[in-house]
């Protein structure tokens, strides 16, 4: 309740006068106050309660408070590297795909990936789905859902250290933030700095920048769902459709205060994920872990200290960790929620240590497997603070029996689960997609009525029979009816006599509905329901499909 | 907040509440949290003003965006019209084969056609037009007066023995109970119903159809197959309006029963009757 709040100057204010009143001299206090006397006469008869009002100045911390703001310093090293190589691949594939083109004949898109929606088609390069076989997505959400338990279970929140869209793009704004505003310190103190020419530049650029970014990526989105060059034309000329303005100005309002108000705060407060992860991951799984049992106990002073011949750890307390660190923790104070695994605080401390001339890896990737080992060890089982000289060997190497990781840890019973799942269902997807079928054939039997005897004493039966030419061409598909003695067929709108077999042309990717009748002799007609099979034949790639139908006749007819 | 609650780990006090020994830490909200909280109460009441919302005492208040789904049905069905009209134009200046002709234009048919079926033919023909005893089966290829999209469409404008149009498509079964014996009856039916299947007294036949060229030829024709210029019906084929067999027909001669169909021209307008026109044609007996 900030109304509550708003209030709280005002109480202190009085409390503050009430207290000036008591400093005044007793006789002008009686004058003023003549009941207070009283109270404090009586005070040594009253009992005193343990009573303290609730909403006292003492025990109230705020209701809600503001994000306090975070100013990264630029890190250098291993993972830096491999951080910038991740955003220029995942961020080239967001901006990039929608302009790749892959041939597909005259009769479909040449957009390698597309979101058909007007016409209900994916195209995926050499893929193209319909809507009925949207399996395939289901089974590649599938597929990333495991794959998420997999680099989860393995290497931790890799997915939120490297791959999220918020860590990139939040990721890419703060590169904007550091070359216009310069780096940590440089931003820090033009924070704090009042209001100014150099400040309102510096502002507006940065956040006209971080705007660019923003309608950039929210244009990017709607090229997924129609022909790339064409609607930038049309969204550059204004004569789009308004769903594409309304996408574009959604995602740029979502990136721009996401990727550039709100950051961490998305990370902490908004994605699941954070929650989520800590049921995914067990004792095996790495996470970036500052190693106290060679770092403590850390010193400013590390020299002075074995000089005193106090034993001292390798962390020297220098602060890189929590400089460069994104979501504005201190990973020396061990595994968080708000941890995002981005190992900047990596290569921080590695760069600090090889100027120390230490072994690198005081922050590291580690199981909690080896680290609650070693912690055991350097704290002799927990019964004391860590002891360097335990860890150490008086040449300052490394003791035996320290655990070290190395990647066959990762690979484990559960590991080899998820990997087979993973690629069990990749293959289904993969061997479903080699073999399905591009001409299918589906048949719908008139229910009302379900036959109709003509004037001959013949009996007729109803199809709506639907054609599907799920390939980029046209195709002629013959259409023949097998079994059903002397059955023969008639379409509607066909004008041809008929015959067991019709020659349909088909549209390319498209369906062909038909409207069969069958009609069979009555002295051909054996039972009340006889099975009969509609044959669809693409002479031409000698693809088929059939559907066994049921012919109904009326019981007397025989 | 007692002060007695405190995490221990994070220094930070606990709402006092346990879960199984879980506690639940009582850090304070983000302040943009809190803001949106708000934003979305303020959105809340905005909303209400700007649609209806509140009740009072007769009916809810307006909207100040003067929002009402009744407008929004209406607005739709004025566009489902407006899409429409190009066709409706189109079959309007057509005759119904060419619109038969035209895939796109007897599919919209199709599709009008069966709809205002549904509404007012099913009562007598059947929701699948398939008929029933004195109400004829619009799938089949038997058709007294006619089985091509015109003439589908002239029955249905004006009817059959529909005494208001006069237009209207008539002609009448005699009631022959008085004009033949009894014995005569018998011959004739069993002689027509030898013309489409076995019959149990083969002796009827010839005298039958001595009575038969004296007093059913004049409408149903010499070979006793109909004569759709009289709506008169083919008495060789499977197909029977009102039964099959000896003793239906027997009925029907002593004293016919002669169905009504009404003209639907005056309460459907034109375009419908085609469109009915049309649909029928395509249920598969169409010639």
């Amino acid at each position: 309740m900030p109304g509550l709040d708003l209030l709280l100057p005002i109480q202190f204010d009085l409390h503050q006068r009430a207290a000036r009143e008591r400093c005044k001299t007793a006789g002008e206090r009686r004058r003023r106050w003549p009941r207070l006397e009283i109270v404090v006469l009586d005070q040594a008869q009253v009992e005193r309660l343990d009573a303290e009002a609730v909403n006292s100045a003492k025990t109230r911390s705020p209701l809600y408070a503001a994000r306090k703001k975070i100013f990264p310093k630029r890190a250098s090293g291993r993972f830096r590297q491999f951080k910038w190589l991740v955003m220029a691949i995942t961020l080239g594939i967001y901006y990039l795909t929608p302009w790749l083109r892959w041939d597909r004949g005259p009769f479909a898109p040449d957009q390698a990936v597309l979101v058909d929606l007007a016409n209900h088609r994916f195209y995926f390069f050499f893929i193209e789905i319909w809507p009925q076989e949207f399996y395939y997505v289901a089974g590649l959400l599938m597929m990333a859902g495991v794959g998420l338990f997999l680099i989860t279970s393995t290497v931790g929140r890799a997915w939120c250290g490297y791959t999220c869209p918020q860590t990139v793009w939040v990721d890419l704004f703060l590169v904007v933030e550091r070359a216009i505003e310069g780096d940590r310190n440089a931003r820090m103190k033009l924070d704090g700095a009042p209001w100014s020419a150099r400040k309102l530049f510096l502002r507006i650029t940065k956040h006209a920048v971080w705007l660019v970014i923003a309608v950039a990526t929210g244009g990017a989105w709607i090229f997924y769902f129609a022909d790339a060059p064409k609607l930038l034309g049309e969204v550059v000329t204004g004569t789009a459709a308004a769903v594409a303005y309304i996408t574009i100005a959604v995602l740029t309002g979502t990136t721009y205060v996401f990727g550039g108000l709100m950051r961490e705060q998305v990370c902490t407060y908004m994605c699941p994920w954070p929650r989520i992860q800590a049921a995914m991951l067990d004792e095996n799984s790495l996470t970036v872990t500052y190693n106290d049992w060679r770092g403590e106990p850390r010193s400013r002073h590390a020299k002075k200290a074995s000089a005193a011949g106090q034993s001292v750890g390798d962390c020297v307390d220098c602060n890189a960790c929590v400089a460069v660190c994104p979501m504005g923790i201190d990973i020396r104070d061990g595994q968080q929620l708000e941890c995002i695994t981005c190992a900047l605080c990596i290569d921080a401390c590695d760069s600090v240590m090889d100027k120390l001339g230490r072994d690198r890896g005081l922050i590291s990737y580690a199981t909690l497997a080896d680290y609650n080992a070693n912690m055991a060890m350097a704290t002799s089982g927990g019964t004391g603070p860590v002891n360097p000289a335990v860890v150490r060997t008086p040449s300052g190497a490394f003791a035996d029996g320290l655990a070290h990781f190395h990647l066959g840890k990762i690979f484990r019973l559960r590991t080899y689960i998820y990997l087979g799942v993973w690629s069990a269902i990749g293959l289904a997807l993969v061997y479903s997609l080699l073999t399905r079928d591009r001409l299918e054939l589906n048949v719908l039997h008139d229910r009302n009525p379900q036959f109709v005897t003509l004037s001959d004493g013949s009996i007729r039966n109803g199809y709506t029979v639907k054609l599907l030419n799920m390939i980029p061409e046209p195709r002629t598909i013959e259409v023949t009816l097998e079994g059903l003695d002397g059955g023969e067929m008639s379409i509607v709108g066909i004008d041809q006599p008929a015959s067991r077999s019709f020659a349909i042309p088909v549209e390319p990717d498209r369906l062909k509905t038909l409207k069969i009748f069958v009609r069979q002799p009555a002295d051909q007609i054996r039972k009340p329901a006889q099975g009969f099979e509609f044959r669809i034949d693409d002479k031409a790639s000698s693809e088929t499909a059939e559907y066994t139908a049921i012919f109904n006749a009326p019981e007397n007819s025989r | 907040m007692s002060s007695e609650h405190v995490d221990e780990i994070s220094g930070v006090t606990t709402t006092g509440h346990e879960w199984d020994g879980i506690t639940e830490l009582n850090n304070p909200l983000p302040r943009w949290w809190v803001i949106t909280f708000y934003v979305t109460i303020a959105w809340a009441l905005a909303y209400t003003i700007a649609y209806p919302a509140w009740p009072m005492l007769s009916s809810a208040t307006k909207g100040a965006l003067g929002f009402s789904s009744r407008n929004d049905v209406k607005n739709e069905m004025a566009a489902a019209e407006a899409a429409k009209a190009k066709y409706v134009a189109a079959i309007q200046s057509k005759t119904v084969s060419e619109i038969a002709a035209d895939d796109t234009l007897r599919e919209f048919a199709v599709a009008a056609g069966g709809a205002a079926f549904k509404v007012n033919c099913v009562q007598c023909h059947g929701s699948g037009a398939q008929g029933s005893t004195d109400f004829p089966n619009l799938n089949d290829d038997d058709w007294l007066w006619g089985g091509k999209t015109e003439q589908i469409q002239q029955t249905v404008t004006h009817g059959i023995r529909f005494a208001p149009d006069a237009d209207t498509r008539q002609s009448e079964m005699p009631a022959f109970a008085d004009v033949l014996k009894l014995d005569q009856i018998a011959q004739v039916s069993a002689f027509v119903a030898s013309l489409s299947g076995p019959v149990r007294d083969m002796s009827l036949i010839e005298p039958g159809a001595k009575v038969f060229a004296d007093n059913c030829a004049a409408c149903h024709g010499e070979n006793a197959k109909g004569n759709r210029d009289l709506g008169a019906p083919d008495l060789t084929d499977a197909i029977w309006l009102h039964g099959s067999g000896e003793a239906a027909i027997a009925s029907q001669v002593r004293d016919p029963k002669n169905g009504v169909m009404p003209a639907w021209v005056g309460r459907l307008g034109e375009t419908t009757v085609k469109e009915l026109a049309v649909y029928v044609h395509s249920l598969g007996g169409g010639e």
